[in-house]
Formats: C-alpha cells, structure tokens, sequence
C-alpha cells in the first residue's frame, strides 16, 4: 500500500490523497501525531476526513493510516457509571494522562483490559447457536445483570464454554466453530459500528409509559417507553433540567445521557449529583445505570457529530439484553450544527438555513433507532429518546426543530414566557402534545384510578377556556366577567400554580409519584366541579376562593408523601363539607 | 510544524485573507508574521493550508499590504503569549504589547492562546456566592465564583457603569483570598475605555488588573485574538496562580462582526444574518473557559458584555451567547427612561448557578423561595400593567391593585439603587419581605409557611 498523505486542511476537515480502496466512514490516523479521524467522502483517491480532535499544527505531507474499520464503539461490563467523550474515549482516564485539560494525540481504552468480572457461561459445548443468542451473564452491578450475546453477525456451534469464574473483557471467553470450519475466539468486548442501528427479530407496539415523575409530563402529555419525544425551547427555557430530571427519575433500566455541544459544568453537575442520588426503583445509586457522553461545546466538533451514535449505540447494546433504556440527547440542535458545519466545509450544497440537505433523514434515521423491540434473543427491550432542540431565537419554524416535530410522538414546547415568570417546568400546555395519551389511559387507570382519562381532558379544556377568557379580559378587564368564567380563571390559576409548577429543586417535588400525581388531580377536579354547582347555585367566585379548602389546595407539590397520604382524604372530605351541593 | 519559512509570494488579497503560494507545509492555525516593506510587521494566522497555498488572516487587517513586495514569513509554531505576574496592572493592545509606557513583561510562561478544554471530569462544580451588593443580581439571579455571566445592553444604556460597580464591589462573604481583574476591550470607544481605567486606578484596583485594549479605531480583525490573549492571562493568574479573576469582556458584539468579516472573505455559506454556521462554536472556545478546576485554588468568573443590535435579543449574538452562558442580565432600555438605575429587566434575566450558590449556610434559607415568589409576583404586576395601560384600572379586584403598588415599590426600592450603593445579601432579602409583606400572607403560595413565619412583617395576612 502506498503511504497517504494530507494535502488539505480547513478546521476539523482534512484531505488525504492515495487513499484508494479506503471505506466510507473508516477510522484513520491523521498526522504524526494519531489524531483519530473519520472518512466522511471518497472521489477518486482523495478521501475527506473530519478529523475528531484539535488539528492546530497539522502539515500537508503529514501521513494518514487507515485502521481498516469503521467508527465503532466498544461494548462490553464496565460502560456503567462511565463518562465518554463523543468518540467513546473515557474522560476520567484521559485526566489521569493529560491532566486537567484535554491535549490533543490522547487515548485509552473505553472498557478497562484489568477490570475482573464474573462470568457465569449459560452454553454448553456442541450446542448451535445464532447472533444475539446468550452465551452468560455478569454482575455488572448490583442491580444489573449483564448479558453476554454472540455479535449479531455470528453463527456456529459450541466447541468450548468458559468456566464460571473471573475475567478481564478480553480474555476468549467461548470458542465458536463457525461454518466455515474456524474457531472464532470471543471475549465479553465486542465492537459495533456507530452509524449501524443493531438488528433486531422485530418492532413491538408500545405498551406503557415511560413514568418520569414530572406532572406536566406523565399526567398531561406522556411519553412511553420505546417512545420519542422532543424539548425545544429558546435558552433558559428549561430543556437540560427537564432532561436531567429524566435522566434522574424515570422508570427505565439503564440511561444514556448525552451532552452534545453543550456546557461543560452541565455535565460536571450530572457528576456531582448522580453517584449521591438514590434510584426510587432499586434503591441503588443514580450513577450506576447510567452512562455518560460528554462532548462539550469547547471539545472537537466532529466528535459531537459523532456523540449521539455513539450513544445510541450503547442504549441498543443495553436493550438487546431485555432492559428499558432512555436516551437524552441534549442539544440535537448543535448535532446538527454540526453536520452544517462540516457540510460547509465539504462544499456541498446547502438546504435551508445552510443546513445539508440530508438533515432530515439523518434525524429520521437517528430517531428510527429508537422503540420497543423483541431482541435476536427472543427479549423485550426498549429504547426512549428525547432530544432537545435549541432554535435560534426561540422560534419553532426552524428546520431542526420542523424536522423533528415529523418524527417525534411527544412535543413538550418550552416557552421563554412562562419561564420568565419562573413557571417551571415551562411547558406550554396549549402548544404541546402527545400522541400516546390513549396507549397510556389503561396503565393509568390500572394504577391511578378510572377517571383519568376524563380528568385529563376536563383539565386541558379548562386551560384552553382560560386562554379564551383573557382574551376577553385583554378587552374589558377582569371585573365584567360573569362569575361562573371567574371561577374558571381562579382554578386555572390553581391548576397552574398548584399542579404544573414543579420545582426540580424542591427535595420532595422534584419527583412526584404517579399515585399522588392522580390524587391531586382528582382533588382539583373534584374542587373544580364542586365549585362550577356552587356558582350556579348563587355563590361568587371570590367567595369560593375565601374558602380555607381553598388554600388548603395550594401547596401539594412541597408536601411530604406521607402527610399527603392523610391530607387526601381530609380535603375531599373538606371538599363535600366546604360544597354541600354537590357536583352537577 | 517545521521552523522558520518565508515566502514572497502574496497573489491574493481579499479583506482581511491573504493567499500565500508555493508554501507546501504550512501548518493548520500557524502564526504568520506580515512583513511590510516599510518595515511594519503583522501578524496573522493560518485558516487554510493545501499543498502549494495557504490562507492567512491577518489581525492588524490588509491594508497597504501589496502582492509583489510583502514577505509573510511562518513562524511554525502556533499562537502564543508570554505570561507573568507582573501584567497585573499593566495596559496592552489588542494584540497583547505594552502601550502604557512600561516595558515588556519578563515571561515566566509561554502560553498557547487557543487554550485546551477543560476535561468535564475536572470541572469543580461553582457554588461560591459573589456579592455584588446589587440587590437585582443577587437577590434574583446570584452569580458565582467560575460562572459566565453576560449583560445584554444596548447603545446609551449603562453597562458600563454596572460592569464598574460589580467589578468594585463583588466579594465572597468570608473570604480574603486574592483576586484580579482582566479587562478585554474589543471595539469600544476611547471614552469608555479610559471610564474603565479611570473607575479602576480611583478605587484602587488598577494595580490588580490586567488590561487588553482594543478601541474603535484598532484593526477589526485584531478583535479575534482580544479575548483570548485575556482568557489566557486569566487562565495563567486562576490556575496557575491560585488567583480570583473576574474577566470582563467588551464588546462582544464587535468580536462577532469580525469574525463575520472574516467569514464573508472567505465566502462561507453563512447562517442567519451572515454570521458563520460556526459562530456558537467559536463563542464556546471563549465563554467555556469560565470555570473552576478541581484542586486547584482559583476560578474564572465572566461578565462579558454585549450590545444587542436594535436590542433585538433574537439577533444571533446575545441568542448564541444565552445559548453557552450559565444565564444573562439583560438592561432595559424603558428602566433606564424612568429613571431607574441599574436598569435590569429581571423577567428575561437568569442564573443558571443561582440554585447552587444560596440557602442555608450560603447566603440565607429562605432565598430560594424568596426569589421566585418576587418572580411571581413581579410577572403578575407588569402583567397588570400591561391589562390597564389598555382599559384602564377601573375593572380590578383589590388583590390586583396590590399587584400594581409592588410593581411601583419593587422597581424603585429594589432593582433601583445608588451608583455607589452596596447593599448585602441580608439587607437584599430584608428589602424583599418589606415589599412581599404588601400581600397577605395567602397570596405567598411559593413561600414555605415556616419563611413567612419568620420574616412577614405585614399587618393581618
Ligand atoms: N423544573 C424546574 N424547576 C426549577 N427551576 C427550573 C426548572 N426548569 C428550569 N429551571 C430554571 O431555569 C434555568 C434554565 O434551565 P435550563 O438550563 O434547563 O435551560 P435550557 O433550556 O437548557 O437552556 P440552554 O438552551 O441555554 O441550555 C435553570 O437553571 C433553572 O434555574
Ligand atoms: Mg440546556
């Protein structure tokens, strides 16, 4: 093979000739110094690279070296409770080389090579077996059993199992006879290339939802799991916290959280907090279902090109052995970018707002990867994805955010108004949706009670009334009003203050269970038809608000669990005492 | 990178990008030294580089710069600054030479002004409450010690006075290490650059800080490398020094319009209204250089200061900026017709660190909740004032009227204050309960019941 060398560079994107036989999407070895590189364009033997790390000093002339194989990530026990850089280099280990700051020509392994763990083999020798099939488990925490499974393109028959016992990702752990007659050595570590969604026997509907703890979202507009949802909201607007409270209370197995272009003490919070958060479901530490990309707005921006299949990738492995993983993306806006960027570097021709033509099938494509699926083993798993989108300006008509709404099932539209007034979680209940609400009714009804659906919709009408009813205020002011269209603007107001703020910051708010989400639901409602009969029978709204059951109403977010257990039945019983006509 | 090449060979001049030919080695973001024929020197850098070519922008800008005669000599390392202690108190250009009549600085360092990332991992989460003694910032948005915090102003409007005051009178309750100022200057002018100098040698803080002036008049393009050369002086102070180093950074609306030019010379495809699709990008490699880093005793805090164009807060600026920064404080131009000073439209403003920096043992219990009820009740008022600006206030219930007493009150007596006034945190949330205590106790639905025993100072409730 003749020696390639660089005759280009712009940025992060470099040209190499005498690249001939080269792949798409094929790591290489840029300059003296290694810098880890990605073929994204062949023509004739010149092949474009964007290049994943800082390429200041770089020379034509310097040498390029192929690998041979495409972008891939390791997988394998020990991704939990890491945190990666966009190319899936581990960022505690790059500190214990380069120190505090990240220097360029750096690398370590992904999955530690000392790291023991136990293996318990669950094949034994002669069997035939097919990809995905599983070969044995791993503790990999104390919650997380992890499955080995045959790399999806493997097949043959069992010539030798490793005993139970102890050890490293690569020692041979199975020795595959194949059906060419040769015995495949497999360890626990296996690679996948990142832009490759893993394979899969089937797609399944989904069945439930994806339970977050976050009232606007599991009672309003609900997600499930195996499900796609969108954040978009100008800055500020509250995107990373509602994808860090995902992150920390959602009900899924393992989750994937990565920080694509954005702030560097974002994710040094997520470090701070997550090894101390407990998981309401296991009682384990936060940290340990999680993993971690880190590809921060000031690090390489080819990497954060790469950042979200590299994650993606990792929520698949996880999936493919029956877990329930959920994906934050956080920004898809700056993924994006990135493409624009590198596009616009390539030359190619620009589609709206200079963006490549191809960003809405690579946001398609991106998306796609996630569901709820039956594995090659025969397991269900499932993956969530919510994706945050930053629009320039705040204003939603912008491609990313146009060509995510196509996709996406769940749009939770965040509003810089509401989030002046600190209204939080800013979500805009006229503007958002979700496409799921009717897959969710009977799991809420099961573990709620029957009258979900109902309330739900009588709520969200009420919302939109209120919008209706300033309108006329805008005109005449709040006093001509009838009282009945009072009343309605003072629980609206409840409704508002009282159900849909939630502060992540409050140490009993931040996450609010789904059975107490019901209850107070059922407690406004109940007031809200109580009242509507008394206003009918003659009372004034203003008398109605003087009611202490009133006040009693507006603050359950902040109240303890426990003293909410008793506080329900007391306030409906304050309800019928405080309305003795009844409902109409 | 080689060493040392010269070429004569200049065969294209376009803006500030020059095109170099018969170099085959030039390294990707090389120095580049611009020699004029009458011996004036400039310095550049290298954006592009092919086999045979480079493309060299150039800070001190083209002109008089001629194909035939100009030799552009690479230098084959890239960018650096000498860095010391001794810049404390010290003046230079944008482009880092003395130009207050000292020498040049004695290096202890040579540094490489692109600076590297911080690894996440080594990030110390800031928590450490600045007081500003500005009722509007740390009552409502409180800054912290590593945070990047902007004003958002507009032409006529006092940021400059502000950013002095912060600049006077931020300290750390309990705290007595030492600090430093670096001031970057890009594109403003003579008069408020010499305001900054005057406000700090009169109080003393001069001999802490470390200036880098770029003025109206200097080369445009020079603004590129501004505020870098300051970010690395802080970096060298914060972290190698132990040091607290506050850098304000002005105006970074004229660093986009350079970065814009620079762009067009190119003839990238641009993003919205000609900036660069890599704007938020080059933004990041400056405002993420805030922060603080595990084990080691000093921080970066950033006020970088920015006029919106037509104080559009949309415009692509302040929008990309609020995009990286951890929040923003944004000046009223209506405020500051009232007569308000300083004029902080709070509704838009934002600490994203706030939540970390108070409460108990930090500043005070009831911050937290104090703050968003101000919100709350703040949003209400200008609401209100809004709905009688139109139908006049006939239609309101009593409850709303007080909504319009504290708007009035709260605006005066608590984003309102004197240029010289320095209030504590105590005395901020003091001045807040006097104010919240205009309601009864009913309508403080954000305040735990325990605070408003404690500190609601009205009549019945
Ligand atoms: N649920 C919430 N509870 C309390 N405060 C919140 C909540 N959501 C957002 N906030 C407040 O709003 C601030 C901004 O939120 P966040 O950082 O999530 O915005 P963002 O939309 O991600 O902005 P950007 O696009 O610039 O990253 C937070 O720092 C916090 O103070
Ligand atoms: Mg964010």
């Amino acid at each position: 093979m003749t020696e390639s060398s660089i005759i280009r560079i712009t940025g992060p994107v470099v040209e190499a000739d005498r690249m001939r036989g080269a792949q798409m999407y094929e790591v290489v070895f840029v300059g003296e110094d290694e810098l880890i590189g990605e073929i994204i364009g062949l023509h004739n033997d010149t092949a474009t690279i964007q290049v994943y790390e800082d390429t200041t000093g770089i020379t034509p002339g310097e040498p390029v070296r192929r690998s041979m194989m495409p972008l891939s990530v390791e997988l394998g026990p020990g991704l939990l409770e890491m945190i990666y850089d966009g190319i899936q280099r581990p960022l505690t280990e790059l500190g214990e080389i380069s120190g505090d700051f990240i220097v360029r020509g750096i690398s370590a392994p992904a999955l530690s090579r000392e790291k023991r763990f136990h293996f318990t083999p669950s094949l034994s020798q002669g069997q035939t077996i097919s990809g995905g099939a599983v070969i044995g488990s791993v503790p990999e925490t104390n919650k997380i059993v992890h499955t080995i499974l045959l790399p999806p393109d493997l097949s043959g028959t069992v010539e030798r199992i490793a005993d139970e016992g102890e050890y490293t990702v690569d020692e041979t752990i199975l020795w595959l006879l194949d059906t060419t007659g040769t015995v495949k050595e497999i360890t626990m570590l296996q690679r996948w290339p990142v832009r490759v969604p893993r394979p899969i026997q089937s797609k399944l509907p989904a069945i439930r939802p994806l339970i977050t703890g976050q009232r606007v979202i599991d009672s309003f507009f609900p997600i499930v799991q195996g499900g796609t949802a969108a954040v978009p909201g100008p800055f500020g607007a509250g995107k990373t916290v509602v994808q860090h409270q995902l992150a920390k209370w959602s009900d899924a197995d393992i989750i994937v959280y990565v920080g694509c272009g954005e702030r560097g003490n974002e994710m040094a919070d997520v470090l701070r907090q997550f090894p101390a958060l407990v998981d309401p479901k296991t009682k384990e530490p936060l940290m340990k279902r999680t993993v971690l990309i880190g590809n921060t707005s000031n690090m390489p921006v080819a990497a954060r090109e790469a950042s979200v299949y590299t994650g993606i990738t990792i929520a698949e492995y996880y999936r493919d052995m029956g877990y329930s993983v959920a994906l934050m993306a956080d920004s898809t806006s700056r993924w994006a970018e990135a493409m624009r960027e590198i596009s616009g570097r390539l030359e190619e021709m620009p589609g709206e707002h200079g963006y490549p033509a191809y960003l809405g099938s690579r946001l398609a494509d991106f998306y796609e990867r996630a569901g709820r699926v039956k594995t090659l083993s025969g397991e269900e798993g499932s993956i969530s994805v919510i994706g945050a989108v930053s629009p320039p300006g705040g204003d939603f008509s912008e491609p990313v955010t146009q060509n995510t709404l196509r996709i996406v099932r769940v749009f939770w539209a965040l509003d810089a108004d509401l989030a002046h007034q600190r209204h939080f979680p800013a979500v805009n209940w006229l503007l958002s949706y979700s496409l799921y609400s009717d897959l969710v009714a009977p799991w809420w009804e099961k573990h709620g009670g029957s009258e979900w659906g109902k309330m739900r919709s009588d709520l969200l009408a009420l919302l939109q009334k209120e919008n209706e009813l300033q309108e006329i205020v805008q005109l005449v002011g709040p006093d001509l009003l009838p009282e009945e269209d009072k009343f309605t603007l003072n629980v609206a107001t409840l409704l508002r203050e009282s159900f849909l703020v939630q502060s992540a910051f409050d140490p009993v708010d931040t996450f609010c269970p789904p059975e107490k989400q019901y209850r107070m639901m059922t407690l406004i409602h109940r007031y809200y038809r109580l009242g509507h009969h008394a206003v009918g029978e003659g009372m004034t709204a203003a008398g109605i608000q003087q009611l202490p059951v009133t006040a009693r109403l507006s603050r359950m977010g902040p109240m303890p669990h426990e003293e909410f257990e008793s506080f329900y039945p007391k306030t409906l019983e304050a309800l019928d005492t405080a309305f003795p006509g009844g409902e109409d | 990178m080689p060493p040392l090449r010269e070429f004569q060979s200049v065969v294209r001049v376009a803006g500030p990008i020059l095109a170099v030919s018969g170099i085959d080695d030039a390294g990707y973001n090389e120095v580049v030294t611009v020699l004029l024929p009458d011996g004036t020197v400039r310095t550049g850098q290298v954006l592009e580089s092919r086999k045979g070519m480079a493309i060299v922008m150039v800070f001190g800008g083209t002109r008089d710069l001629d194909c035939d005669i100009t030799a552009v000599r690479f230098t084959g390392r890239p960018m650096t600054m000498p860095v010391s202690k001794e810049m404390l108190g010290r003046i230079f250009s944008g482009s880092a030479e003395p130009i207050d009549g000292g020498g040049a600085v004695v290096p202890e360092k040579e540094m490489e002004i692109s600076g590297y990332a911080i690894n996440p991992t080594k990030r110390e989460f800031p928590q450490d409450s600045i007081e500003t003694g500005i009722s509007a910032i740390d009552g409502m948005n409180t800054l912290v010690r590593g945070q990047k915090l902007p004003v958002f102003s507009g032409s006529g409007l006092p940021h400059s006075l502000l950013a002095a005051q912060i600049t006077r009178q931020a300290r750390v309750r309990g705290s007595d290490e030492s600090f430093a100022v670096v001031f970057a200057a890009m594109g403003i002018t003579h008069e408020e650059a010499r305001f900054f100098i005057d406000d700090f040698s009169e109080t003393g803080a001069q001999a802490h800080a470390v200036i880098f002036l770029n003025r109206a008049d200097d080369p445009a393009i020079e603004r590129i490398v501004t505020p870098r050369l300051a970010l690395t002086a802080a970096e060298y102070l914060a972290f190698d020094l132990g040091m607290h180093v506050l850098v304000v950074m002005q105006d970074i609306t004229a660093y986009c319009e350079a970065l814009r030019e620079v762009s067009a010379a190119r003839e990238e495809i641009p993003a919205r209204r000609g900036y660069p699709g890599y704007m938020y990008t080059d933004l990041a490699s400056l405002y993420e250089r805030a922060g603080r880093v595990k084990g080691r005793p000093g921080s970066i805090t950033q006020l970088p200061i920015l006029s919106m164009p037509d104080d559009d807060i949309t415009h692509p600026v302040p929008d990309l900026t609020g995009y990286i920064t951890e929040g923003q404080i944004v000046l009223s131009r209506e405020l500051h017709r009232k007569g308000i000073y300083p004029p902080i439209d709070l509704l838009p403003c934002l600490s994203r660190l706030m939540q970390g920096g108070i409460g108990e043992g930090r500043t005070r219990a009831d911050h937290a909740n104090v703050s968003s009820q101000l919100y709350a009740a703040y949003a209400r008022g200008r609401r209100l004032a809004g709905l009688v600006a139109v139908i006049g206030d006939e239609g309101l219930t009593d409850v709303d009227r007080l909504y319009l007493t504290f708007l009035d009150r709260f605006e005066h007596e608590f984003v309102g204050q004197k240029r010289d006034e320095g209030r504590s945190f105590d005395e901020t949330l003091d001045r807040a309960w006097e104010l919240l205590s205009i309601f009864p106790k009913d309508e403080l639905n954000r305040i735990d019941p325990k605070y408003i025993e404690e500190y609601y100072r009205g009549g019945t409730g």
